[in-house]
């Protein structure tokens, strides 16, 4: 293995697991460091800057950061990030002067925006503080996209996302509501210098088995159902709901549905647990609430009595699983009916664009998804960008605001008349966290606490009232044991070659093993070769240049290092230090910045 | 020293026969220099210890007076020790060897406890063969009391302010094999991959092993001109042999005899594979481990490995036909059978 360049600014970017794992690349030991301090409005701001919208995503990100993040390596399960950030924005003072303001004066350029969800508010608040003339046109009488439509109140309030999407509105954003844009070509052919498409993935998938027609009463498709509830057009349900689809869709609806007078809810899947699509915590809230998951169970048809639903008919499934858990054989095992009142369907939602032409330059694969470019969001028709789940089909909000921070960027850059690909790289700049002897700027000791639960709201209480916010947010005690649990994985341990004098001292105290001076081979060979053999592939191994003494080489296997800063603290020469390493991520107005100082 | 101890974390860590992660033998936190050989010395007999499933309790820890004797503190936490006066190690090693010689005996010291104050001790333990590992981690300098030279600081060393030693040096090697030890080794502390296998065998071995384990002083005797720095050590550093040491029968594969390696069965069970790194030398002919340590020193090379193993000598318990029971497990009424007992016996000398 060649030694490792640590200039390249990806390298320290991969050990801070959570940021690198983030969409939007959120700076979380950062901002955790920050509440710890009781900075909670600095610490909203950090956020802020990254993912936008930190108190809607403090309740409801999908999270990808957690199941990445080291700590759940180190024991058993992560640090409660996204519950950190629902603290910063809890707990902050009044921020609608520090926000990006809206400009004194704007540019001339006009930029449309389609949708009024995530993606194209992200594109209009990165845009508008640099002057551009943002329009948001949105079908529904109010802003939010599937985030007020769909997400239901008792997880995400109303008051969360108004004031989050009110500071960008406040920077000057003109929001058309109630209008739906029913031809792109006419809206293209309006005077705007650029257009964004952020209008979602809106077609909930329907499922056309035996007795669909007759019932069709009494069977919902599932985001439009929760859309409904939203907008308070529908209020209430049967006693009996049947839930068919087991992804995060079906954990709202089952759980909507206890709040509109069902009693007995289940959720039914067709294939065993570990197949599920929704994420853990959202099974756990659900079955906390006494919804039952029943798996094995395949929709076969709708039971209809009287021209009225009564019931579903499902295939009980029996599968064949090999040593990695794939399925390698499937039997029905027999058929079973379970009586219902309702019968909810929560099996995907597709892309849907019939108000764009098929003739204007804007080429869709056969699956009718438009063909986007993955770094600069454009489609195939020039000045036409698209993001979040309208560009690649549904994900999550997290990657809505990313796709919006990137087609900010290049919609700049097309106004500018550059070149699209032609963006600022991501840079890493390092400021050694020594203080003194065995001193550091952060807290470098370990604590061995278990991850904080969330103190949940009474669930009688809970459940007659819809809007009632069931996560009720970490108590001052909490917070204060959750935020020690960081291991400030962005203070980087550094490693200068040729001042080792291979003493073992670092090796020794290092409390999870990581360090190694061993006789330098190729990758596969050196990861067997160390103290503790490196088998997580997915972490990098450092490899340094080759010592003075002995030509070997030190190793560190990133993997689990606590960055409790102890091999600094023993190393004589300091040959080891601990760097504090702020990651670049740049968006729009660094661009713009950059050609102010050119 | 840092500033907190080492966070316990084994859940990434093999566990060894007795359930055990090498974590489960560490001591307290060490307040030795940063960089301190002797840490590293610590931290090979911890790995040492865990590889043999030696229960950690099972260890009895001796030491004297200086840096170096401090660190029974910091291995095997779950263990008894003294710290005795400067140079009385031995002593008080011989006294709990005949009370119990059920326990693992490690004794460990420093060149200036062994080789000055202490040399009598050292040299007396050696004729008696007491059972117990000792280990002498030899920085040329006495480091708890700032630096001053030791008797094993070599001839024209420098010390830290550039002045010479004119004295010749005691080279404990040397002294052991003079006195007749069984087991006599060289190691550095840089290099775990020799160390941990000689502390294995040596905790093996019937008898006295010593084992003089070059061992820097990173504070005061780690500069340009001194003879026992890491750089210089590391430049001289010459293996005369490699010690492999297999504690389970069941466990001995080809690997070991390769090369002719000779394979010697010892008498705490287990088996020594020695492996020559140079032409000719045997580890069974004493007189040529005196001669390769004194003669030939061409261009300073520093001689490693297990000098010298004669496993057949009676230990001090043997040659001494002590009772195996460990006196705390002797019956109360035979270890004082009563005044009537002690009338009839002073009777015998009258
Ligand atoms: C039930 C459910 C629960 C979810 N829960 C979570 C969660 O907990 N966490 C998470 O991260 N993600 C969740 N998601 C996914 C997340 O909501 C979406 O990925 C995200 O909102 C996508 O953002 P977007 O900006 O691309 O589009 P959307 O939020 O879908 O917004 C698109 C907007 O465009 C408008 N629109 C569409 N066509 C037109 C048109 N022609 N003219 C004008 N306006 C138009 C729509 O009315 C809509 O308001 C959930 C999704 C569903 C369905
Ligand atoms: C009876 C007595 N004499 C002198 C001393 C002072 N003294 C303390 S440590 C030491 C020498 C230690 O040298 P060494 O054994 O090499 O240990 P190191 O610190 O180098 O590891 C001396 C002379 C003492 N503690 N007790
Ligand atoms: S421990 Fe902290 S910095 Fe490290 S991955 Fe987890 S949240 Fe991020
Ligand atoms: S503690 Fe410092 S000098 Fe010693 S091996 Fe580690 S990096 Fe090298
Ligand atoms: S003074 Fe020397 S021997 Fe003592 S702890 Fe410091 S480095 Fe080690
Ligand atoms: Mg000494």
């Amino acid at each position: 293995m060649k030694p490792t360049d640590t200039r390249d600014p990806d390298y320290y970017h991969k050990v801070v697991d959570c940021q690198w794992a983030c969409p939007a690349h959120t700076p979380v030991p950062e901002y955790i460091r920050l509440i710890a301090q009781g900075e909670f409005t600095e610490a909203y701001l950090v956020n802020r800057r990254s993912n936008v919208f930190p108190g809607i995503l403090g309740r409801v990100c999908d999270r990808p950061c957690e199941p990445a993040c080291r700590r759940g390596r180190v024991e058993e399960e992560p640090v409660a990030i996204c519950r950190l950030k629902r603290v910063a924005a809890d707990h902050r003072d009044e921020v609608k002067h520090l926000v990006p303001q809206k400009p004194a004066s704007t540019n001339g350029k006009k930029i449309a925006l389609i949708g009024a969800g995530p993606a194209s508010l992200t594109v209009a608040n990165d845009l508008a503080p640099l002057g551009y003339e943002c329009t948001i046109f949105e079908a529904h009488h109010r802003p939010g996209g599937l985030m007020i439509a769909n997400i239901p109140s008792f997880r995400l309030p109303e008051e969360v996302l108004d004031e989050e999407i009110g500071y960008i509105l406040d920077q000057g954003v003109e929001l058309k509501t109630g209008h739906r844009i029913e031809s792109l070509q006419a809206l293209s052919e309006s005077g705007y210098d650029a257009v964004f498409i952020g209008s979602g993935a809106p077609k909930g998938k329907d499922l056309r088995i035996e007795g669909r027609d007759e019932a069709d009463a009494n069977i919902h498709i599932g985001i439009d159902w929760l859309e409904s509830v939203a907008f308070e057009h529908v209020d209430k349900i049967g006693k009996e709901v049947l839930i068919i689809g087991v992804g995060n869709t079906a954990m709202d609806c089952c759980r909507t549905s206890l709040r509109l007078g069902a009693d007995d809810v289940k959720v039914m899947a067709r294939k065993p647990r570990q197949f599920f699509k929704a994420s853990p915590w959202e099974l756990e809230d659900a079955e906390d609430e006494n919804v039952d998951i029943l798996v094995n169970h395949s929709p076969k048809r709708f039971v209809v009595e009287n021209g009225k639903l009564t019931g579903m008919e499902f295939e009980l499934m029996e599968y064949q699983l090999d040593e990695d858990g794939r399925i390698t054989d499937t039997k029905i095992a027999g058929t079973k009916i379970i009586p219902c009142t309702d019968v909810i369907l929560a099996i995907g939602q597709e892309n849907a664009f019939p108000w764009i032409e098929r003739d204007i330059g804007i080429e869709f694969d056969k699956w009718g998804v438009p063909i986007v470019d993955e770094t600069t969001f454009e489609s195939t028709r020039k000045g036409i960008f698209f993001g979040g789940d309208s560009a690649f089909g549904p994900k999550n909000i997290i990657w809505a605001v990313e796709h919006g921070h990137q087609a900010a960027i290049s919609i700049h850059k097309h106004c500018e008349g550059s070149a699209l690909d032609s963006r600022l790289p991501r840079g890493v700049n390092l400021q050694s966290a020594k203080m003194g002897v065995n001193e550091w700027m952060y807290s470098n000791s370990y604590t061995g606490e278990h991850r904080r639960q969330m103190p949940l709201a009474e669930l009688k209480a809970r459940l007659s009232n819809r809007k009632m916010e069931v996560e009720t947010g970490y108590t001052a005690e909490q917070i204060a044991t959750e935020v020690q649990r960081c291991l400030n994985c962005d203070v980087q341990t550094v490693f200068e070659a040729p001042l080792c004098k291979e003493c073992d001292a670092c090796m020794d105290i290092c409390p999870v093993d990581c360090l190694s001076i061993v006789p330098v081979a190729e990758e596969a060979e050196l990861r067997q070769s160390l103290r503790v053999p490196a088998n997580n592939k997915d972490q990098d191994l450092f490899v340094s240049e080759p010592l003075k003494d002995t030509g070997r080489v030190m190793i560190k296997d990133e993997n689990l290092c606590l960055h409790c800063g102890l091999c600094a603290e023993r190393c004589p020469t300091a040959a080891w230090d601990m760097q504090d390493a702020d990651i670049f991520i740049p968006h729009v107005d660094d661009e713009t910045r950059k050609v102010a100082a050119e | 020293m840092t500033s907190m101890s080492k966070p316990f974390i084994d859940k990434h860590l093999p566990k060894n026969k007795l359930g055990l992660s090498v974590r489960n033998y560490e001591g307290v936190m060490s307040t030795l220099c940063a960089g301190c050989g002797h840490d590293s010395v610590t931290a090979a007999l911890v790995q040492a210890f865990w590889e043999l499933d030696l229960a950690p309790e099972s260890a009895a820890k001796v030491s004297g007076i200086g840096c170096s004797s401090k660190t029974t503190a910091y291995f095997m936490g779950q263990s008894h020790g003294i710290n005795c006066v400067h140079g009385r190690m031995p002593s008080v090693a011989t006294g709990a060897n005949a009370a119990n010689g059920d326990l693992n005996y490690i004794g460990i010291s420093g060149d200036g406890d062994s080789l000055s104050i202490g040399f009598g001790q050292f040299a007396h333990s050696i004729r008696r063969n007491l059972n117990m590992l000792y280990i002498l981690e030899n920085n040329g300098v006495y480091g708890l009391t700032k630096g001053q030279f030791s008797a094993a600081a070599d001839y024209g060393s420098k010390s830290k302010k550039g002045i010479e030693n004119d004295q010749m040096p005691i080279d404990p090697c040397v002294q052991a094999l003079t006195l007749g030890a069984g087991f006599v080794a060289r190691a550095f502390s840089g290099d775990k991959t020799q160390l941990v296998p000689l502390i294995k065998a040596g905790l093996k071995h019937k008898g006295f092993a010593l084992i003089d384990v070059i061992s820097p002083c990173v504070t005061f005797n780690d500069h340009a001109g001194s003879t026992k720095s890491y750089a210089h050590t590391y430049k001289y550093y010459h293996p005369l042999v490699h010690t492999d040491f297999v504690a389970h029968a069941d466990e001995v594969t080809g690997a070991y005899d390769q090369d002719g390696a000779m394979r010697v069965t010892m008498q705490d069970g287990g088996e020594l594979f020695l492996r020559k790194t140079e032409s000719d030398y045997d580890p069974r002919d004493r007189a040529q481990a005196i001669e390769t340590l004194l003669m030939n020193k061409t261009e300073g090379e520093i001689r490693t490995g297990l000098l010298y193993l004669n496993s057949d000598l009676p230990d001090m318990q043997a040659a001494n036909k002590l009772p195996k029971t460990p006196l705390n497990q002797v019956p109360y009424e035979s270890l004082t059978p009563g005044k009537a007992a002690l009338a009839k016996l002073q009777a015998r000398y009258r």
